[in-house]
Parts: structure tokens; sequence; C-alpha cells
């Protein structure tokens, strides 16, 4: 009989199931980053003048910026000047009009990730934006939509169609001064999507965006704006998957939530950017920054994440409780298997009176995995009354990989609450004897006791996704014990 | 006489280089119900996780026959899948996975390995609600999850609850008694007898006299430093109650 280590340390590889590549023919810009670039992101665009001033004002601020050290991550220098800024496929005429006039190569693409992009799959009732290395491919249901007044476009086109909107909330809870990674982002980003969603108006379907990068050495900076206007309702997906490749790929994205009166956002997000082979090759570098603003008075602004992919991942799906009475919340999954990094958690500022806030963090740690928590709830003095739960659990497969919580709390009045609770355990041997005793293999048992940890953030997530999540997670862990 | 489920031959056994099992032979008949007695460190719940295939215990001597099949060259869970279980002295628990679910799992698994079809959820429910009566549950225990912040009688309901639905060919009982007040243990026991049937068997390992008030052994094995001293009829156990293990080992002779 083996001893337990043994058990438990037999790590095997699983093969990343979305690692293929799509031929096509892209249209690229020569590699390296400078004004021309940015000139030419947003010529091939056709932005108007004060988007490109906007793209050229961020990035000379990046220029004066530094890549931040602070997250408990390791990577040799990101050599920002060999990335390759901006690729698309490449379009006959003027583009797709519909998506009868996309390339087929990346419907079959997305068909192979089981994404929904043809209307007539109606069943599945989703609406899906799917941004393919940059741009935006097609949405769906886009009249469906329309008729309730929703848009839900790529960003591309919002700027040309909607530049009012877009200007009014491009930056304001994002601003390109705020990190390193959003200011590149807002000088380079090339797509991602836009929504809005009317005065009252409940979204009546889950709405989508499918990311996927294809082509190599290409960072991928899309920036995501969703408004809700007051008492309007919307449940957003994310998901994204990228071929396998030995370099490693950069994604910096933004995402920015404008939650007005009463109005209320559900993002949720499963990402599963390829992760980099067993031997810690290649892989996602994925710094993305999400935030929420609930602007309005009683409005809600919900994250939740389930991060099993990217070589290293930094990320912080934050908000921002201006409005009185306003709420926050932050479920989140992160695992980490073989030489994966993970540093991501949430930021709650509460400055509205009577706000609150919730944040369930759980943390699977496998392999040589690092996996951080970090997470700030700040309460400032004008938020009186405000309450934040927190809670950071942390779940260990073997004995080389790690957890690691940081947690800052500030609070700057005396009527507010805060409590915060923090678990790390190990899956037991015992535990796993037991489920075994009862007739289930090793690998069920693992999937068993992580779904069982996990449960509280999948039952926020929608049916469909958290079934994904499920399978997803499975995937990640196959052969983590073995 | 029918095949035996199990048979112990001179199993010798022990942990971390220390023996424990020194020579242990045991058979057990279909339809019989075995008591194992013995003071505390004897190796009772040593045979329970050898039979069982727990992780870190070394065989080092004698076999384990199983409907005539090496038992010990099987995976923990390739024994519970042919009809083997264990109700455990420490019921683990496992936060966030639901009973149901995991009992659901559990017995799917071992019919899949009897080549029957799998049961679905209704299916599986109406089941439950079978057995549940028999053990006088409360249904919300169904719905938490598995041994998560049961108390101890509660634990060991749910064990003999689990098996209650798994139907084992032959089933162990480590310590069931330990933690439980009477009680507990009447309805603990009664579910016990009742799963008793002509194709089965039960192994009950205890440390005391009081649970053979309830369940009926047909025979009583006292094991004392890791070899079986005696055996003999419900009678021993009485004998036990009242002389202590010390009886045994001194080696008086057993009054007929």
């Amino acid at each position: 009989m083996s001893t337990a280590t043994e058990t438990i340390e037999g790590l095997v590889q699983q093969e990343y199931k979305y690692g293929f590549v799509t031929d096509v023919e892209t249209d690229s810009a020569p590699p390296g980053l400078n004004e021309d670039i940015v000139r030419l992101i947003s010529a091939k665009k056709k932005e108007p003048e004060w988007m490109t001033e906007w793209r050229l004002k961020a990035y000379r601020h990046w220029l004066t910026m530094e890549e931040p050290l602070w997250p408990h991550v390791h990577h040799p220098p990101i050599d920002y000047q060999k990335a390759v800024y901006y690729s698309a496929p490449k379009k006959k005429g003027d583009g797709p009009k519909s998506l009868d006039e996309v390339d087929p190569k990346l419907l079959e693409t997305y068909e192979k990730l089981g994404i929904p992009l043809k209307e007539r799959e109606r069943l599945a009732g989703v609406a899906v934006d799917a941004v393919f290395d940059s741009v935006s491919v097609g949405t769906t249901f886009k009249k469906q939509l329309a008729e309730k007044g929703i848009i839900f476009c790529s960003f591309s086109e919002a700027v040309l169609e909607h530049p009012d909107l877009v200007k009014k909330y491009l930056g304001t809870v994002v601003p390109y001064t705020d990190n390193f990674f959003a200011a590149l982002n807002s000088a380079v980003f090339s797509d991602g999507s836009f929504c809005y969603i009317p005065k009252g108006v409940r979204c009546p379907m889950e709405l989508s965006t499918y990311f996927r990068i294809n082509a190599a050495n290409t960072g991928q900076f899309e920036r995501t704006l969703i408004i809700a206007d007051d008492g309007a309702h919307v449940s957003y997906l994310e998901g994204c998957t990228a071929p396998m490749r030995d370099e490693h790929q950069l994604h910096a994205a933004v995402v920015e939530l404008i939650a007005l009166d009463h109005s209320e956002i559900k993002y949720s997000t499963v990402q599963n950017w390829y992760p980099g082979d067993e031997q810690g090759r290649g892989g996602i570098y994925n710094f993305v920054t999400k935030r929420g603003l609930c602007k309005g008075r009683g409005s809600k602004i919900s994250w939740t994440q389930v991060e099993t992919g990217s070589a290293i991942t930094w990320k912080y799906p934050s908000c921002i409780l201006l409005g009185d009475n306003s709420t926050g919340e932050f479920y989140s999954v992160a695992v980490v298997n073989n030489f994966q990094q993970a540093d991501t958690g949430t930021k709650m500022v509460h400055i509205g009176k009577n706000t609150h806030s919730t944040i369930v963090s759980k943390g699977i740690s496998a392999g040589r995995g690092q996996n951080s928590y970090r997470g700030l709830v700040k309460i400032q003095k004008s938020a009186a009354h405000a309450r934040n739960f927190s809670q950071c659990d942390s779940l260990l497969i073997g004995n080389q990989c790690g957890a690691h919580t940081f947690p800052y709390i500030e609070v700057k009045n005396t009527s507010s609450s805060v409590e915060h609770e923090a678990t790390t355990s190990k899956i037991g041997e015992d535990q796993i004897f037991y489920c075994n005793q009862r007739g289930l293999s090793t690998q069920d048992a693992v999937n068993m006791i992580v779904n069982g940890f996990c449960k509280e953030v999948f039952r926020e997530l929608p049916m469909e996704f958290a079934v994904e999540a499920q399978k997803l997670l499975g995937v990640s862990l196959e052969g983590s014990v073995g | 006489m029918s095949e035996p489920i199990l048979e112990i031959k001179n199993l010798n056994a022990g942990i971390e280089g220390k023996q424990i099992l020194k020579g242990v032979s045991l058979i057990v008949g279909p339809g019989e119900v075995h008591a194992v007695m013995g003071p505390n460190g004897s190796g009772k719940s040593t045979l329970a996780a050898v039979l069982a295939g727990r992780d870190g215990y070394n065989v080092t001597g004698g076999e384990v026959l199983y409907y005539g099949h090496d038992l010990l060259d099987l995976d923990p869970e390739e024994r519970a899948r042919r009809g083997l279980f264990l109700a455990f002295q420490y019921p683990v628990e496992i936060p966030g996975v639901n009973s149901t679910y995991f009992l659901k799992a559990a017995l799917n698994e071992i019919r899949k390995a009897k080549g029957e079809t799998e049961l679905d959820a209704m299916e599986f429910l109406a089941l439950v609600k079978d057995k549940m009566k028999l053990l006088e549950l409360k249904d919300d225990l169904l719905r938490r999850s598995v041994n998560e912040g049961f108390s101890g009688g509660e634990k060991k309901r749910a064990e003999i609850f689990q098996m209650a639905v798994l139907e084992p060919k032959l089933a162990i009982l480590d310590e069931t008694d330990s933690g439980l007040d009477i009680d507990a243990l009447k309805i603990v026991s009664q579910g016990v007898n009742k799963l008793k049937r002509a194709d089965n068997a039960q192994l009950v390992i205890t440390h005391y006299q009081r649970l053979l008030n309830y369940i009926v052994p047909d025979f009583v094995h006292v094991l004392v430093d890791g070899r079986i001293v005696r055996t003999g009829g419900k009678d021993l156990a009485f004998e036990l109650e009242a002389k202590g293990y010390d009886w045994v080992t001194k080696g008086e002779p057993v009054p007929a």
C-alpha cells in the first residue's frame, strides 16, 4: 500500500482542452509600442478624434509608470516592445455586417468551444458577443435586445454608434491613471463589449462575452463597459480561452461597471486561459482591472469569478459603494495547479451610508501552485453604519503548494462593523478514505470535496455556468491526486 | 455449510513498523453476526482498517479471502463496490457535500459494479424515504452536508443509514456504540438487526458488552494483544462483562 503522501503527490498533467490554434489570415500590427501604434489601432477602428486623444493621453501616462511589484507572484520581466498590440482576423471588404458574413473558420472555433454564436441556437437563451484576438466577431440576439432599448455590442461599435454614452462613462470607474496595466489597456485596447440597460428594464436574458486569444505573441486588451440605468437589472457572463503556446502571452483587460439608482449588475466570469504546461512553460499572464461603481442609492454590484486558467492571475474585481444603501458582493473560486500563481481578491470601498459588502473567497492550491487572497475593506468616515463580512477559505492539495492571505481593513468611523473569517484546510486522507470506503474513486472524491468547498460561490453562478464551472474544476485538478 | 463470506487466515499486520495483529483467524458465514471484543489497544480497530483497506497499514503475513477472492489485493473503493461496508468509529465530515448527493453517488458506484442501472434522483429519493423510516431519522439530516456539524449520535445513525441504503454483504461496525446514549444505542442496534439477512453478515467490533444486549451475536471473539484468545457464543460476552478482560488473559477455564 502506498503512503498518503505518495497518493497525494502523483501529479499528472491534464491536457488543456482548448489549446488548438485556428488558421485564419490576420491583419496584425508590427511588434512594439509607440504613439504610432496607438494611432494605428485607433485608425483601424475608424475612431473619432476624442478617442484617439484619450488613448494617447493614456499611453503618455503609461510611460511614466512602473509595473507593480507588490503582487505575490514571480515572473521574468515582460518586454512590452516584443508584444503585438493589434491582431485581427483579415476581413473581406468592410468586415462582417452579420454573422452570416463571419469567416466560417471563426464560427467553427466557437463551435468547438461550445459557444452558441448562431442565433438559431436560441434555446441557449444567452446573447453572446465573441472577441477573437482583438476584435469582436459577432454579437447575437441584438435585435431582440434592441426592442427593449438594451444596447449590447462590441466596444468599437459603441464608440461609433453611442459616443455620448461612452464619453460620459469611459474611464470614470477605472481612470487610465489607475494602474500600470489599466493605463496600458487604455492606450491600446482593441475591443470588448459595451452594454447599456435603460431605466427600469430587466434584461430578459444572460448577456455573455467570450474572449479568445488566437494569434501568437499577441496581447489581448479588451475593455468592457456596462451601465445599468435607474432600476435596471442585468446578469453578464464572461468566458475566456487561449491556444497552448510555449511563450507567455499578456492579457490586460479593463472592466468598468456603473450601477445607477436601485439597479443591479451581476457579473460572472469563468476564466480558463491557457495555464501553461506542467513545467510552467507558456500560459497567459492575466493582469486585469475590474471595478464597479455603485453610483446610485440602493444599487448592487455582484462579482462572481471562477479562475482556473492563466499562468499568473492578478485581478481584484472591486466595488466602490458610493450610493447610500448600496451593496457590493464578491464570490470567488481560484484554482492553481502545477506552476500557476494567482494573486486575486477584491476591494470594497464604503463611502455611502448603510452600505453592505460580502466577500467569499475560496482558494484551491495543488501541485506547486501559489494562491494569494488580497482584499481591502475600506470604510470611510461618511459611510455610517456600513457593514462588511469577509470569509476567506483555502484548501490545499498535496504539500508543495501554497496559500496566502493578505487582508487589509481600514475603518474610519465607529458605527460600522467588519467581520473577517479565514480558514485553511487540507483535503484529508481520512476524507478520501471515507469516500473510497463508500465506493467512490479517489478522483471523484477529490472533485466532490472541492466542489463542496466551493459551493457557496457556485450557487451564485447562473445555472448553466455553475455546471460548466464544476466540470472545469474537475479538469483543472485532474491528476492532482494519484 | 455454504461458502463463507470472509475468511481471515493467520493475519499479521501493523502500522509504522509496529506489529499489532499477530495471527488473527476468523471465518464469517452468510447470515451470521460476529462480535469482536477486546480491551483498548488489542487491535480491534486495526482489524477493521486492514479489512477496509485504509492506507498506512502493512500486512506482514496471512491472507484474507472475501467470497473466496484475495481481499487485500483490492483498492478500498473496489472492496466497497463488492459489498464491504465499514461503519466508521469516527465518521468523517465533508463540508459542502450534500448527504443525499454523496449517498446517491456511492450507491450508483456499487450498482454500476454489479452491472445494474444507476438510479436517477427520483428513484433514489423513493428508496431513501423507505430506509429513513427504519432508523427514525429526521430528514433534515439528508439535506445537510455529510456528517458536518452532526452530534456523535447523529453521525453513528447516519452511518447505519448509509449501510441500510448500500445493503452491504459484509458490514463491519467499528465501535458503533461508542458515544451513544442508551436511546440512540437502541435505535442504531434495532436498525442493524433489521438489516440482518440470510445472505449478509455483520462483524461488530466493540469494547463494551452493552451493545450486545441489543445486537445478538452468533459468535463472540475476544481479541487480546493482536490474537483471538477465545471464541464462544453470546454468553461469552456476559461473562466478559462480569469478570473483565483480565479473566481471559489470565487463562481461567471457561465455565461450562
